[in-house]
Formats: C-alpha cells, structure tokens, sequence
C-alpha cells in the first residue's frame, strides 16, 4: 500500500440517501475510495448509478431537502469534511477541493467578467491585493491556454465559445491550486474535437500542479485514455475497482463486462468491428425498490440462486483489483 | 454523525402518503394556505348552488316595518333599509359572484385560447395585429376597460360578464401563444407534421392540451379578480341591477348613507368579498406551485 | 448510376440574422451550403460532424419540416423540393423520422398506443380493432409488450421512450427513416438495444436510414456509408471501412484522433486540430476548415474546393484534390 501522507482523499463508508415522496433513495451507498496527490481516479457507470451524487457529497453540495449524507468520512488532506460546519467548508471548497461542471454556460454568472469571477474565487480564499489577485487570473488564462489572456480576461462569458468557457471554468476551479479537484463530465456538453483538446487540457494541468483528480463520466473511451484507476458503479455501489489496464484487460463483474462489450468501436487498421453490439437487458433497477440481493442479478447472464438472496462483498482479486460479485472468477470465461 | 430518524424524514418527504386520500392529506398539510383556499372556496360554491335551502328569507321581500334591523337571532346580519334580510341577500349574491366569476373567467378563457393558438401559429402579421390589440388592451386597467364596456352596453348579467371576459384575453392569449410558440419547437409536434398531420389537427391534438395546466392556473388566480370586478363595478353602479342582489351593489348602497348608522351593511357585504378573493387567490396560488413550479416568483 | 431512393442536390438552408429596431438583415447563417449525396434502397448513410455544422437541418429539409432556400430532393426519382403540403403528404407515408431527446419527442398527454396508432390514423390506414391490432403489432416488432399500450410516456424510461418512436417510426412502412442522434440522449447499455433495433429492423423490412449523429462510433458500426460535414458542407464522403481506414481530408483525421479510444493501451489522444468551430454567420472564405487545418495553403484562403472522386469523394486542395494520405 502507498505512503499515506501521500493521500489526498481517503472516502470512507460514504452513504447519501434522498428523502423523496416515493421512498427513500440510496443514492450512494457504502462508497470508499483513496485518491493519491497527482492521481486520477475515474468514476464510471450511467446515469443514476450515484457517480455525480458522489461528487456532490464530496463538495458537500447535495441540495438538502431532499438530500442527505447520512453516513461515512470524508478525509481531504487529513481533515474529515463531513465534520466541519457551512462555514468552515466554505474556506476549503473552491481552495482545497473545486469542481468544474459538464455545462460551462451555466456555471459562470453571465454578468460577470470572466476576470473577475476568477478575481473573485481567488480573494475569497486568499488575502491579496486586487492588482495581485488580477495578475494571477490572467495568469490562470494563460495557464488553460487561452489565446490574449489579458484581453480575454475582460469579456464576458457569452462572448466566448463553449470550449473556452470551460477553459475559463477550469482557470477558475484551479486558481487557488486545489489539492483536489472533481471533474463531472468535464466534456460530455462540448464537441468532439474540443472534448479531446479540453481533456489534454486537464491532464496536462494535473500533472503540472499534482492536483488529485476525481473524473465523473459515462464514457469508457475518456477513461482508458485519461485515468489511472476506475471505480464501476452501479445503483449507488461501487461494484468494481481496480487499475486502468487491468479492468480493460480483465473485467472482473459481469456489469463492467457487458458495459465494455456494449460500446461500439471507430474501425481502426487491425481491429475487427463487431458484427453486434452486446446487449446488456433490461434496465436500471429504481433505487427506491432495490432488490435484496446484487441489484445488477436481474440483468446479468451469469446470476444464480445466491445472487438474488445476498449482496455480494467486495473481494481483492489481486493487485488490488476489487469486484463485487459471487462469480467474479467466471467472468472471464463467458463472452 | 448525528442519529438521522430515516421514518421521519421520509414522513417529511411525503413517503406515507400514498393512494388518493392520503396524498390529498398530504397536500393539504403541506399547501395549509391552498387548503384553506380550497374549503373557502368549496363553500362559496355550495352557498352558491344550495342558497334557497341556506338562505332563511327571500332575499327580495321588502318588509318596511322591519327596515335597518340590527343582527339578531332572526336576522343574523340585520336588514337593510327596504327591510330585505342582509344574511339572505348574501347568501344569493354568492351567485351572482360566482356566474360572473366562473362566466367570465369561461368566456375570455376561451376566446383568449382561440386568439393565442392562431397567434402563435399563423406568426406574421396576424400575430403583430393580434399581440398590438393586447398591449392596448392590457394598458388599460381591467376595471377601468370593464366600466367603459359597461357604461356602453348598459348594466345586466350578461353585459358584466362580457365586460369582465373582454379584458381577460390578452392575458390569457399571451400564456397561450407563449406555449405554443414554444410547444411548436417540440419534437413531437414535428414528428407530428412528419405524418403529414394538418396544422390544425396539431394544435387541437398536440399543442392545446399541453397548455391547459398553466391556463387552469391563470384561470383560479383570474377568478379572484373578477369576482373582484365585478363588485367594484356594482359598487360604481353599473354592474348588476337591482334588483338581484350583488355584493358590491350592497356596498354602495348603503356606504354612504349608513356606515355610522347600519355598520352591519357594509361590514358583511364587504366581508363576503374578501373571503371570496381572498379563498380564490390562495387557492389559486398553491395551484400554481403544484402544477406550475416554474411560474412561482 | 442506379436508381436511388433519395438523392439531394445541392441543397442550401440559409438563415437571415436580423438585428436592431427595424430588424434589419446583418447577416446570413450558412446553416447548410451546398450539400449533395444520395441513398440506396436498403443502404444507411451517416452523417456525422459537430454542433452547428448543419446536419440536423439536412435532416430536416429532406422531410420538408424545414423549407430549403435553393437545392433539390428527390425521393424515388420525383422532385418534393418544391410540393405543396396536400401533394406532399402521400410522399410522406415514405419518410419518417426518429429524434434525439425520447423525453421531448412524446406528446406527454397521449397514451403510448395513440402515439404509435396516430399515423396511421391520420392516413386514414385502419381504425378500431384493426388499428389496434396493428399498434400491437408494431409494439412487438421493437420489444414492447401491447399491454403498455395503454401507459403514458412518464411511466416508461429512456430506451422504451426511444422503442416508442421507433414504432410510430414504422407505422406507415416508410421506405425511409431519418435518424437524428436517436441515441446520444441514452445511456451506455441502453444505446446497444437500440441500435441492435434499428438494424434488425433495417434488415427485416429493407428501408433506408439517413443517420445523424455526432458519435463516430455510432455512424462507423451502422452506416454503409459515412459522410462527415463541417460548417454546412460535406468534406468526405465514403464507404466506412474505407473512410475510417483511410480518412484523406484534415478533419475527417481530426476528428477520428479526437475520438478517445476505449483502450488504455492505444495512442493516447493527440488532437489534432486547435480552436473551436467558426461561426456559419458568415463563415471563413475558401476551405470553411482552413482556419483550424494544419496543412492550410496561400489557396485554401481564396478557394472553396469541391468534393471529387468516385467512391471515395473528398472536399479538400490537398494533392490536386485527393487530401492527404496519412
């Protein structure tokens, strides 16, 4: 196991539940998860699996009525942020921890400067001068690439474009050199072409400033090119975890199997498109009705009695590799 | 970690209620405003249709003998100067509020529809006379255009409501042609047009019905106002004529002359009025925060 | 040439953009800026290309839902460019379409089975009994079950949403469907289902698909042929093994290095291109891509170059006209 001090983020037994007229809602459920200075970690799964509740419970932004954590730690750098009072968070969100939105337009004011927004992140958090706090939101501008910072600095945000929208919105999430940042979909709302610049752009940044990386997305193509470590999850569960290449390589819980095998593929010399995409049936199970057992044995090939009477455990299949799953050691042999 | 009471806060959140009755419970201890909007109105209505078997007195019989009765076990509320019960009177006049109110609201209501779907269809320069007409319209005060339409088409029921309605249309036109335009955008109206369905076959079948809960709520929270018009317009003389008896006009007439003397003819009539907008306006704002969250504000 | 079910001709969607008191013209979106390609029987052609680069608008001007401002359409080999709505609407028994968001696409105060039965309906094809019939027919045929007929579309999710579509798709026979990003609003699995449906279907009933989407793997696993657009016109058009095998214009090769790969071991993401798309008011003289190609010439600035070729046609300067062999 690493260094702990090398640890930015150690999540523990997270547990978000939301009180709703049709029952309660587990959201996230028993989530733990490390992040390491200068790491990525993705977390993936589809919509409603939990992936952007989490985020929000790291921020400590899950909008209460009807959300609430209910249980867990949450440590960033040492200091559990689930204990701390609205103020005290307030000194650590958009310092400590930031997070860029998937929609730009929405997450900058549009009356504002784009300058000043960054101005204004930065003073809140640090006792500058504004000729100070302005030098370094240009600075922050140049840092994300954006061509005449200096000029740009004094536009407003519908006088940019989407891709340097979220530029700017990285410049601002990064200004105060958070040692976490949470990325939501950074680039699921921006064209392809931006999407791969926007992406590079993250990575590079978190190389540069060893910020760890918390990347929420849906597609597995941005996972295997920007993460070092994955997190599968599936109604509110993590249900697998484990390095890059080797969840690639060898999935380990049947949900992660036939989500790989279900997303069409660009034809690329040598690589032999599939006649059919695998299906997996069915749908996602409402959070409200969980099943007692795994909630993905509706839907998965390989369920057996067990699977419907008893959640399975998280178990290490080596190397760190965790799946939760009673026939995790057959996956590998069914297609 | 403080102990979270999971029962609770999913009592709170409206989890219990399930099935008809107890989701309306539930509505109604959460809306306790709108409720009390809702009995206030269910009992103006049932006044209104039950009013020979509430009412003690036919509320036309003069009776000089008994003229300007203080409230007593026989007449709750007095009687006014021709000796007319006060207690009857209103009771009766609930009906003629709510015809005017529910006429009215109906009338414009409809014609506003009518003006609002061709608006935002036909677009052009229909729309630009239509949506100009409306802004002169809605530069007016509705009382002060209802007065005009009144003083022109002499008092009567019918003439009131028509009155009242006329002014109501440019509202309701603008809620209308603001959805249509808005509806026609949608992917099902195109699919629609896609089948090669008539234009208007697709704003009968596609567009007007998914206009109707923003209008339902328009339409309480108008109903308000013009059981408040049409009292003002009693009040000023040229509302209902007598001798049907209108809250309003039992205001007038007796303000003046009798406010020291018969407070109790001013002091019910005016009473009755603000229950009735005051219940139609509650309940047409829990409505809205129901049907219509976006429109809250 | 053999016959061609739909065969567009130099179409061009020209919006004006008005500005001040008097709404007068400051400009002109080039929405869509001479588009040509045509459609077998049987045969799907993707489209592909970013936000703004008009593909929805050809999608929609080949149904007529928008009027085209110069160009031609031809459906079997008869001119509908320029049909009045009642001559029109036979010919649109033959074209449907399937749209990206399910949620938007359903009238919410319809039940699922009115939905799929009001085309036929409308076309006075079958009623009552027999029109109920065939609604559960056609709820079979894209993996529902008839007694949802009776549902309204809230009670059903994503992918059933979407199946729903696909059925008041197919309730006329048509012999073309226009598939505007019918799955980018779905998740993942969901979007598998999906496309496995509609090429079942294809192979079944023998239509044609006009495919829009932005994904490239989308187009690449259920087109024949792709055709990738940028700011209103077609830069490439091809078979797709040979398109994503051998892309020949810079941002066809943009694009597909900016797809990231499923696959932590291949290349890692080099894009290729820089900045964002220019705007289609008044867009760039010459090449529309010159401003972001990286092999951009004194010429690409002045000349607008025109798609050549025979089965592989490309838009571009490069090698008298062949683009650029990686």
């Amino acid at each position: 196991m690493a260094d702990r001090s090398d640890l930015v983020l150690d999540v523990k037994n997270l547990k978000t539940v939301f009180f709703t007229n049709s029952g309660l809602f587990k959201a996230v459920d028993d989530l733990s998860f490390t992040v390491k200075r200068g790491e990525t970690l993705a977390i993936v799964g589809e919509s409603g699996c939990g992936k952007s509740v989490t985020a929000l419970s790291l921020m400590r932004l899950v909008p209460d009525p009807p959300g609430r954590i209910v249980d867990g730690s949450v440590l960033l750098e040492g200091t559990d942020l689930l204990a701390l009072n609205e103020t005290e968070m307030r000194k650590i969100r958009g310092n400590r921890i930031s997070m860029i939105f998937q929609e730009p337009m929405t997450s900058l004011n549009p009356v504002i400067r784009i300058g000043d927004q960054i101005i204004e992140a930065v003073r809140l958090h640090r006792n500058l001068s504004s000729r100070e706090a302005k030098d370094i939101a240009v600075e922050m501008l140049r840092l994300v690439r954006i061509p005449e910072p200096a000029r740009r600095a004094k536009e407003y945000p519908h006088q940019l474009s989407g891709g340097m929208r979220q530029r700017a919105m990285i410049a601002m999430a990064l200004a105060c050199r958070p040692a976490l940042l949470i990325a939501d979909e950074p680039t699921t709302a921006l064209d392809v072409t931006i999407q791969a610049q926007i992406l590079a752009l993250i990575l590079d940044l978190q190389k540069e400033l060893g910020t760890g990386l918390v990347l929420i997305t849906h597609d597995l193509g941005v996972v295997a090119q920007a993460a070092q470590r994955v997190i599968v999850m599936y109604a509110g569960r993590k249900v697998e975890e484990a390095g890059v290449e080797a969840l690639f390589a060898a999935p380990r819980h049947p949900y992660t199997r036939g989500l790989m095998a279900s997303i069409p593929a660009v034809p690329a010399p040598g690589v032999a498109a599939p006649a059919r995409l695998n299906e997996i049936p069915g749908t996602v199970p409402s959070l409200v009705r969980l099943p007692k057992g795994c909630a993905f044995a509706p839907r998965c090939p390989l369920a057996v009695k067990r699977c419907e009477a008893e959640y399975p455990p998280l178990t290490d299949w080596g190397g760190g590799h965790l799946a939760a799953c009673w026939r995790a050691a057959d996956v590998a042999e069914v297609a | 970690m403080a102990a979270i009471d999971f029962d609770v806060e999913l009592r709170r959140a409206g989890a219990h209620a399930t099935g008809g009755w107890r989701r309306m419970l539930f509505m109604a201890q959460r809306h306790v405003l709108g409720a009390a909007g809702l009995i206030i109105m269910t009992l103006f209505v049932l006044t209104a249709v039950f009013a020979d078997f509430i009412a003690r007195y036919d509320p036309l019989t003069v009776d000089a003998a008994r003229a300007l009765a203080r409230p007593s076990w026989a007449h709750w509320m007095g009687t006014d100067s021709f000796g007319r019960d006060v207690f009857s009177r209103i009771i009766h006049g609930a009906r003629i509020s709510l015809a005017v109110g529910i006429g009215s609201t109906a009338l414009g209501g409809t014609i506003g529809v009518f003006v609002g779907l061709t608006s935002g269809y036909l677009s052009g320069w229909v729309d630009l006379i239509f949506q100009r007409v409306s802004d002169i319209l809605q530069a007016l005060p509705l009382l002060v255009l209802a007065l005009i339409m009144t003083a022109a088409l002499g008092p009567s029921l019918p003439n009131v409501i028509l009155a009242i309605a006329i002014p109501l249309i440019p509202t309701v036109s603008r809620v209308t042609r603001a959805n249509t335009l808005a509806l026609r955008e949608q992917p099902f109206v195109e699919a629609a047009k896609s089948i090669g369905m008539s234009e208007v076959r697709i704003a009968l079948r596609h567009v007007l019905p998914n206009t109707l809960a923003p209008l339902i709520v328009l339409a309480t929270a108008q109903l308000g106002s013009t059981i408040l018009t049409e009292a003002s317009l009693s009040f000023l003389g040229l509302g209902i004529p007598e001798p049907y008896p209108s809250w309003g006009r039992m205001l007038s007439e007796s303000a003046a002359e009798y406010v020291r003397t018969a407070p109790w003819l001013v002091i019910f009539p005016g009473i009755a009025i603000s229950l009735a907008v005051f219940g139609a306006n509650l309940f047409g704002d829990a409505l809205r925060d129901i049907l219509d969250p976006r429109q809250r504000g | 040439m053999s016959k061609m079910l739909l065969e567009v001709t130099d179409l061009r969607k020209h919006y004006p953009v008005r500005a001040g008191v008097l709404r007068r013209q400051v400009g002109t979106v080039h929405s869509v800026d001479g588009v040509s390609f045509s459609l077998g029987a049987g045969e799907t052609l993707g489209l592909v290309g970013e936000s703004g680069c008009g593909k929805s608008t050809v999608a929609r001007s080949v149904l007529r839902l928008v009027e085209p401002t110069s160009g031609q359409i031809r459906l079997d080999g008869e001119d509908i460019t320029h049909l009045s709505k009642t001559a029109l609407r036979p010919h649109r028994r033959s074209m449907q379409i399937v749209f990206q968001d399910p949620f938007a696409s359903l009238n919410p105060r319809m039940t699922a089975g009115d939905i799929v039965g009001e085309p036929i309906a409308v076309h006075g094809l079958a009623t009552g009994q027999a029109l109920e019939a065939r609604v559960a027919q056609l709820f079979e045929q894209v993996g529902l079950r008839p007694d949802q007929m009776r549902n309204f579309p809230h009670q059903f999710s994503g992918g059933q949403r979407q199946r729903i579509c696909i059925a008041r798709a197919l309730a006329l026979e048509p012999r073309l469907i226009v598939c505007d990003e019918p799955v980018s609003a779905l998740d993942v699995s969901i979007q598998a289902q999906v496309i496995n449906l509609l090429i079942d279907l294809q192979k079944q009933h023998g239509f044609s698909y006009l495919f829009i989407a932005h994904d490239l793997a989308v187009v690449a696993h259920i087109s024949h042929r792709v055709a990738v657009m940028y700011l209103g016109r077609i830069v490439e058009i091809a078979g797709k093994d040979e398109l994503f095998r051998n892309p020949r214009h810079p941002y066809t090769q943009a694009l597909l290095a900016s797809v990231p790969i499923a696959n932590p071991l291949a290349k890692k993401l080099a894009p290729l291109v820089d900045g964002d798309v220019p705007s289609p008011v008044n867009p760039p003289r010459g090449c529309a891509f010159h401003t972001r190609c990286r092999f951009a010439m004194e010429r690409c600035r002045t000349e607008r170059p025109v798609l050549k070729g025979n089965e592989h046609q490309v838009a571009c300067l490069l090698n008298e006209g062949t683009g650029r062999g990686q």
